[in-house]
């Protein structure tokens, strides 16, 4: 009874943890398929003129 | 709740992309940016409802100051709320522009650095008492500064001739001096300018200039309150274990290059620790501080306090990815690295700098920040209608309210006048003035017998 009590323990502990790593592998997809979504919608912009713009920024004064 | 104004002078770096059209120099665009507010104000340097200082500064950058902030969360709103402001001008000025057949995108950078070098910054101020021993002070702040970096660096790649690679802090390399009074020939990290902007026998305003400017709004909340708890710590005087860095300069430095906590500094007294345990120890003197004062009460505290010891974990496990939702250097690196991935190029590729600056841009539609806050990439502490509704309403707990009210009655009753932070203005003869000495008033009866006159 005790040893079934504590497989049970165990078990509901192992689910606990299975659920929590399920929980961070998802939220780790959805976090890159999150980066890749905006990557897309800015893909078009980097390719543009990247080298020009980034030269073209200089900014005279300040601190 | 910590007893401390807090402020944040904010330099944005303006650039125009004509995109196939007509150039325009710089100084043109922020003539076009700022010719609202001239119309406003008369002035490219005007005072806002909120209370903030809204200018355009030498070498035509936008700059906020915002107003005097007690409430940490309300400093974040501040803050972002003079982004919405200048994304405001930005469009208008875009739009007066393509009237003029000038069809090009404006740029608005929250960033430190140019492509050419030239380093501009997000300044701190924090007020102080002035009865502490201002040196003592600085020095015991100053280890908390260099190592903050773990904490609240933007990330910048840098492409040196072995190659490109990611340090902590974009203001690390134009950093050349721990404490003094210069801020543009040997730019230090605290700057002992003594310019309180209040009763000067009461209070002093530390500068501190070394932080970056960050996009990640827990960035800029444990940038904040850390400084303001280690602030408060120093006010108790206690007695600390000395943490003096033999240079401070090249600890920055090479922490920000190491760029993983373990960066080894040498002591003056002769011993080496890692940056790691310096902001370790910080994080134990703030917490136990916090537990004596009962500041966890504070939301925003503990918040701070527990964002704090999550991103020194990360770093002591080796992987800041787990602050990557909440902070810039965390954001930026897996945002970065995922786009070198997909593309199977290096970080020296061009198409890498400009997404970094992507990362920066506050510019509306230009920017990554909206996208990743949406995406849930990072993670966003304001209420969008708060900040909406902080573009004219100052925050609460300081003078910043006496000026709203002083400006709102003088504009409405459309007499001439000017503020500055310490001083209300009517400017007819014979001028009136009032002085706010205390930072902390809310209520004042000469300022408000001045604005009820107005208000008649």
């Amino acid at each position: 009874m005790a040893q079934e009590r504590s497989q049970r323990q165990h078990s509901a502990w192992q689910q606990s943890q299975e659920h929590e790593q399920e929980a961070v592998g998802a939220a780790k997809v959805s976090r890159s398929a999150g980066v890749d979504d905006l990557l897309d919608e800015i893909d078009s912009l980097l390719e543009s003129n990247a080298e020009e713009f980034v030269k073209g920024y200089v900014q005279k004064g300040g601190q | 709740m910590i007893r401390r104004v807090v402020g944040l002078e904010t330099e944005y770096g303006l650039a125009y992309d004509a995109a196939g059209t007509a150039p325009l120099t710089v100084e043109e665009v922020a003539k076009r940016l700022f010719a609202p507010v001239m119309e406003w104000g008369r002035s490219t340097n005007v005072f806002l409802f909120n209370g903030s200082r809204l200018y355009l500064d030498v070498g035509s950058h936008p700059e906020i100051a915002t107003a005097e902030c007690v409430v940490p969360s309300e400093l974040l709103e501040q803050d972002r709320a003079g982004v919405l402001s200048l994304a405001w001008l930005v469009s208008t000025a875009e739009e007066s522009l393509r009237a003029e057949g000038h069809g090009g995108r404006l740029h608005l950078f929250r960033n430190n650095v140019d492509s050419a070098g030239n380093s501009f910054g997000c300044h701190e101020n924090y007020l102080i008492p002035r009865r502490l021993e201002y040196r003592r002070l600085t020095e015991q702040l100053l280890p908390f500064l260099v190592t903050r970096q773990l904490l609240c660096g933007a990330g910048h790649v840098v492409r040196g001739p072995e190659g490109a690679r990611m340090v902590l802090s974009q203001r690390a390399e134009h950093m050349w001096e721990g404490v003094s009074s210069s801020s543009t020939r040997s730019r230090p990290m605290i700057n002992t300018r003594d310019e309180p902007h209040a009763d000067a026998e009461r209070y002093r305003r530390l500068h501190v200039i070394v932080g970056d400017t960050n996009m990640a709004e827990g960035s800029t909340l444990l940038k904040t309150v850390s400084a303001s708890l280690i602030l408060s710590v120093l006010e108790t005087g206690r007695v600390m274990p000395d943490w003096s860095i033999a240079n401070p300069v090249k600890a920055l430095r090479d922490i920000s290059r190491d760029a993983d906590g373990t960066t080894a500094i040498a002591l003056a007294d002769g011993r080496t620790v890692t940056a790691l345990e310096v902001q370790e120890y910080f994080l134990d003197v703030a917490s136990d501080h916090a537990d004596a004062a009962g500041l966890r009460t504070d939301s925003d505290v503990a918040t701070a306090l527990e964002l704090w010891g999550r991103t020194l974990e990360a770093w002591r496990a080796g992987d800041p990815g787990a602050v990557g939702d909440t902070l810039d250097y965390a954001a930026k690196r897996s945002l970065l690295a995922r786009y070198t991935e997909r593309h199977g190029v290096g970080l020296e590729d061009a198409r890498v700098a400009r997404l970094e600056l992507a990362y920066h841009d506050v510019a509306p539609g230009a920017g990554l920040r909206d996208g990743l806050e949406a995406r849930g990439l990072l993670r966003r502490f304001t209420d969008p209608a708060r900040v909406e509704a902080a573009r004219d309403t100052p925050p609460s707990g300081s003078r910043a309210v006496l000026r709203s009210r002083f400006l709102r009655a003088a504009r409405a009753a459309g007499v001439d006048h000017q503020v500055d932070w310490l001083t209300l203005k009517l400017t007819a003869e014979p001028p009136t003035t009032v002085q706010l000495p205390d930072p902390f008033a809310t209520s004042d009866p000469a300022a408000e017998a001045l604005i009820d006159a107005l208000l008649g």
